[in-house]
């Protein structure tokens, strides 16, 4: 799909023409609705933060089409690692996004229990940690014989989700090399937004990144990620071979980071603003909704789905509002499974020099 | 009662550990075809086949990081670090990620995997190959840190590390693992944590863990035959630590001395010298006193006898700790 909406066929889309021709208008609408909604959830978060509501916050805008294209292309028995900027794949896997900002806010390190929210794992905020936890689950999938039976719908697999700063931490390489290793049923989705925080990804590679990956055995591929079919169809074939029996694969998604890295960071003072102007141009949602327009959906659709966007984010905005600190019990909570001497006697310590103060007044 | 060399009954304890629960599974360098440089997981691919005891590529964090993925998946990994001083490639793993998960996910799930390691000197063996890494894992929440001084311990502690619903770093003190002791298969006779009164005395309190225990043995002897009774606490547990026992010692004897291979700068020791001092300060006659390694990196191994602690140096401090 270019810009302009229309769909281009040459030969090196022909193998992913396939595996999009179950998908109709009603699917466009949906992923139009998700981008459309989840970037105005970002812009709240963004404000919320900058209103003293959050520590950090962490912007997708630009990546919404590589995002919502590879996660509908997972299938309802997968599981997902995300990195921390993966607020569409949350959304779509059914996370309740006050989650989200539940942890950036500072009342929890985690924020979700993965087996309640279809497999979506927790945000790694340590860069490339999560593909080793990836690698590891697929390894299991493996020895669980889960997958490589021929059925599409009940074969597991992985996808893993990390940005092009990531491909720099050893993690990621030794991510390739047990998946490789072990032929895990295994996708790496890489997010090449092109800046890790203020170094651009040619500082990182003098490689395509999705050229390295080969290095490492993989079959791999690189694709315009701003083409939510585009994505949508190379996750799919590559899922769908991941979970037969293929092994893993690699896709890199060029896209563009238009917001910050997080709230504490300025792009003007590392970025061109001829560069951020041509991403601008080159929007993911602006490209879908040439496409439904050539569809000839009508404009009362795009006015509901503003709307729908509006009310999402005035939600968002009245539940961050409400969210109430931890008791301070918390801090000895969850750190083991098991009864530990040192949690039970700091905890009872915390709590009568607590209950001194009150005495005392 | 079996007589077996410490990496047997480790073995012994892997086996039984994975004939209990079938998802208990190994995984480390040369650990399956090989058997571990060590041999400690000998014979355990012959028994329990190749998706139970994997070699890994060559990649420590690879190894630790995985297996947290499969602890995800309901596994419960034994990852093996083939040397003390190679584990710093899954430092970040371990203390980042293996020990908040439990924490991170609050307490959805646990991440029952245990990092196996031997650690320490008296081997003679080139640079990375002796150090005692315990500080950092007991500095660290969300892990506990054990290690066993004898046959005995070895073969129970590995099963309750394994038990256990939290991660588990099993320190094993290499020097030791070619030595015979008794091991009592039906039971274990103590819980992970407590530590365990090695030789009753009335006179000092000697402390110590892993290899430090043979040593703190030869040391009793000797002050024995100089007529001074020496007790010997053996730690077992390095995180938590069990204080309840030594602060009992210490009623008695009063007076402490703490030994250890570790360099003694923020160790384990200076922790239970510190905590003593809180607990039985009107007790003791005498300062706890530590014996430990030097604050060096681990010299090279032409020079570990002077380097660790050995009976006369725990004499030396006995001495001074009776002079007060």
């Amino acid at each position: 799909m270019g810009q302009d909406g229309a769909l281009v066929q040459d030969n090196r889309v022909e193998k992913y023409t396939q595996a999009i021709s179950h998908l109709d208008e009603g699917d466009f609408r949906e992923f139009f609705r998700i981008m459309s909604v989840v970037r105005r959830f970002d812009v709240e978060a963004g404000n919320l933060q900058r209103q003293g509501q959050m520590a950090l916050w962490v912007p997708s805008i630009g990546q919404e089409a590589a995002q919502v294209g590879s996660a509908f292309a997972s299938r309802a028995q997968d599981h997902i690692f995300p990195a921390y900027r993966e607020h569409c794949v949350a959304y779509i896997r059914g996370l309740d996004l006050i989650d989200i900002i539940r942890m950036l806010r500072g009342v929890t390190n985690g924020g979700w229990d993965p087996r309640k929210t279809n497999n979506f794992h927790l945000y790694t905020l340590v860069i490339a940690s999560q593909t080793l936890h990836a690698t590891g689950l697929a390894m299991g999938i493996g020895y669980d014989g889960a997958c490589a039976s021929g059925d599409l719908d009940k074969d597991e697999a992985v996808l893993v989700y990390f940005g092009d700063g990531a491909t720099s931490q050893g993690d990621a390489s030794e991510a390739l090399i047990f998946a490789q290793s072990f032929q895990t049923p295994q996708v790496f989705f890489l997010q090449n937004n092109h800046w890790a925080i203020s170094v651009p990804v040619r500082v990182q590679s003098r490689t395509p990144l999705y050229e390295r990956a080969a290095g490492f055995g993989l079959p791999s591929v690189q694709i315009d990620g701003n083409d939510v079919l585009m994505s949508y169809a190379a996750t799919r074939v590559a899922m769908d071979a991941a979970r037969s029996g293929q092994g893993p694969h690699f896709i890199e998604a060029l896209t563009y980071r238009i917001g910050a890295h997080t709230t504490s960071d300025d792009p003007s003072k590392y970025r061109d603003e001829d560069e951020l102007k041509f991403w601008q141009a080159h929007d993911p949602i602006d490209r879908l909704k040439n496409h439904l327009e050539i569809l000839g959906v009508e404009e009362s659709f795009f006015d509901s789905v503003a709307i729908e966007a509006e009310d999402y984010a005035a939600d968002i905005r009245a539940k961050t509002l409400a969210i109430e600190d931890p008791p301070v019990e918390a801090i000895f909570r969850n750190v083991f499974m098991e009864d530990h001497p040192v949690m039970t006697r700091e905890a009872a310590w915390l709590k009568q020099y607590g209950e001194s103060f009150e005495e005392g007044a | 009662m079996n007589e077996l060399p410490m990496a047997k009954a480790i073995n012994e304890g892997l086996k039984s550990a994975m004939t209990a629960d079938d998802k208990v599974m190994m995984m480390g360098q040369d650990i399956a075809q090989l058997g571990g440089v060590f041999r400690v997981t000998e014979g355990l691919r012959e028994l329990f086949g190749p998706n139970r005891v994997v070699d890994t590529p060559l990649a420590e964090s690879g190894i630790v990081g995985t297996a947290i993925g499969l602890a995800m998946r309901g596994y419960r990994p034994v990852c093996e670090i083939q040397f003390d001083g190679f584990l710093y490639p899954a430092f970040d793993q371990i203390v980042t990620q293996l020990a908040k998960q439990t924490a991170r996910h609050e307490g959805t799930q646990g991440f029952p995997v245990v990092i196996r390691i031997p650690y320490g000197g008296h081997i003679g063996a080139v640079e990375h190959h002796q150090e005692s890494p315990e500080a950092y894992f007991a500095h660290t929440a969300g892990l506990r840190v054990v290690s066993p001084a004898t046959p005995h311990d070895a073969y129970w502690l590995i099963q309750d590390a394994i038990a256990s619903s939290d991660p588990v770093i099993y320190l094993e003190p290499k020097s030791r693992y070619w030595h015979k002791g008794p091991v009592d298969l039906e039971a274990s006779g103590a819980p992970m944590h407590k530590a365990r009164i090695a030789r009753e005395g009335t006179d000092v309190t000697l402390v110590g863990h892993g290899a430090m225990v043979t040593v703190l043995h030869q040391a009793a002897e000797i002050a024995a035959a100089e007529g001074v009774s020496a007790e010997i606490i053996d730690l077992r547990s390095l995180s938590p630590l069990d204080y309840d026992t030594i602060v009992a010692s210490v009623n008695k004897t009063k007076r402490l001395v703490v030994a250890q291979e570790a360099p003694e700068n923020a160790s384990v020791g200076s922790e239970i010298a510190a905590t003593l001092t809180e607990r039985a300060f009107y007790v003791m006659e005498a300062p706890v006193l530590r014996v430990s390694g030097f604050n060096t990196p681990f010299p090279p191994a032409r020079l570990e006898n002077q380097y660790l602690p050995d009976a006369d140096r725990v004499l030396e401090a006995v001495d001074r700790s009776l002079a007060y």
